[in-house]
């Protein structure tokens, strides 16, 4: 036993300098690294792979594949669209962020009903597939710096209505979205907030996602994001490609030129 | 018909990292839907991995796995070119096999 208590001492030491050691370390340094450690195996590829295959898959009434579809770059470019999104379309005569194009194509090619998928909730049915195909696109930019046009006069009004949207307070807390993302340092619990009304930087806010949260192991798109924003702020839900989902994006969008695309992100 | 899983098979020197992503909903059977009734589990149960056809890992599974898990191992004496194959099957009888190239 007195052999025991001799090395026990320095041992017990040891131990309590590792643990002040692990107490100087930032709860976001800690988060940051529990991220690193789940990147590797980040499962949103598993959604890439099957948007992929969505993509190339003949579906729907009219027995189509999407891989004509235009999201930007001509009819079946899939690189470099995501970060050049949302933008406007003159077959549709509107601004249409990534999930809103791809049910046009879903409905134009493949004959899916569009006004039905814009009806059904998130993580149901068809919004499944849109959500897989938003990522698969996402990663095909993956590396590549957002550039959103502004030369379109619809584009420039998206923008100025996403500007006034992120600004507008309201519901029963009276939050707008810039009582968190417009000062820096926010955080909601120890999650770290993203500066929106300029640039927060690679791979940060607009350019994070579609990502996947381990959280609650769901693939998320932009418009769930902005829906739970929505949510968490009390409002009433935006609707699915709604013109204020779509002008709010452009909003974070156009801010975030620049910016490296890391998408698909994983999230806490 | 299940997912696709994804695999990687890194060689350096004589070990070889194999990391798989296995896309499966892997319900506990503890959580209660909107309207009140259990959802029941449905879980990965058996994972087995062959390099070149010999069985190299088996595991078994259980509801304390995570929703589309990561599993990662490593193996020895495997070269470039060589073939990985994973297999899970779940409490719901569903199966899925897929295979990779040593890179």
């Amino acid at each position: 036993m007195i052999t025991f208590a001799k090395w026990a001492v320095p041992l017990a030491l040891t131990f309590l300098s590792a643990l002040s050691a692990m107490a100087q370390k930032t709860a976001s340094q800690g988060i940051d690294e529990y991220r690193a450690m789940l990147a590797d195996g980040n499962p949103a590829e598993l959604f890439e792979a099957k948007g992929e295959d969505l993509w190339k898959k003949v579906r729907g009434p009219k027995n189509a594949s999407l891989e004509k579809c235009d999201l930007g770059k001509g009819p079946g470019v899939s690189k470099g669209a995501f970060v050049e999104l949302p933008r406007f379309f003159a077959d549709t005569q509107r601004v249409q962020d990534l999930e809103s194009r791809l049910v046009t194509c879903m409905e134009a090619l493949q004959g899916f009903d569009g006004a039905d998928i814009t009806k059904t909730p998130f993580g149901r049915g068809e919004q499944i597939n849109v959500t897989a195909l938003a990522t698969w696109i996402a990663s095909e930019s993956k590396g590549q710096r957002f550039n959103l046009s502004q030369n379109h006069q619809q584009e420039k009004t998206f923008y100025e209505v996403g500007k006034r949207l992120f600004y507008q307070r309201g519901g029963t807390h009276d939050f707008s979205c810039a009582s968190c993302h417009a000062e820096e340092g926010k955080r909601i619990r120890l999650q770290d907030l993203p500066l929106l009304s300029k640039s927060p930087g690679d791979g940060v806010g607009f350019a994070a996602w579609p990502a996947y949260r381990v959280s609650n192991g769901q693939m998320w798109g932009m418009q769930l994001r902005l829906n739970d924003c929505y949510r968490q702020q009390r409002f009433p839900y935006p609707g699915f490609g709604s013109d204020a989902t779509i002008a709010l994006s452009t909003y974070l969008g156009v801010n975030a030129k620049g910016a490296v695309s890391v998408a698909p992100a994983l999230k806490r | 018909m299940a997912d696709p899983m994804r695999i990687r098979a890194q060689a350096a020197g004589d070990k070889t990292t194999v990391r798989v992503l296995m896309s499966h909903e892997m319900e506990t059977g503890q959580r209660k839907d909107a309207a009140g009734k259990t959802v029941p589990a449905w879980h990965i149960q058996e994972v087995t991995a062959t390099h070149n056809g010999k069985s190299v890992l088996s595991a078994e599974w259980g509801t304390a796995v995570s929703k589309n898990p990561f599993m990662q191992f490593v193996i020895k004496g495997a070269k470039v070119g060589d073939k990985i194959a994973v297999t899970w099957k779940d409490n719901k009888g569903d199966t899925r096999t897929d295979e990779a190239t040593v890179t």
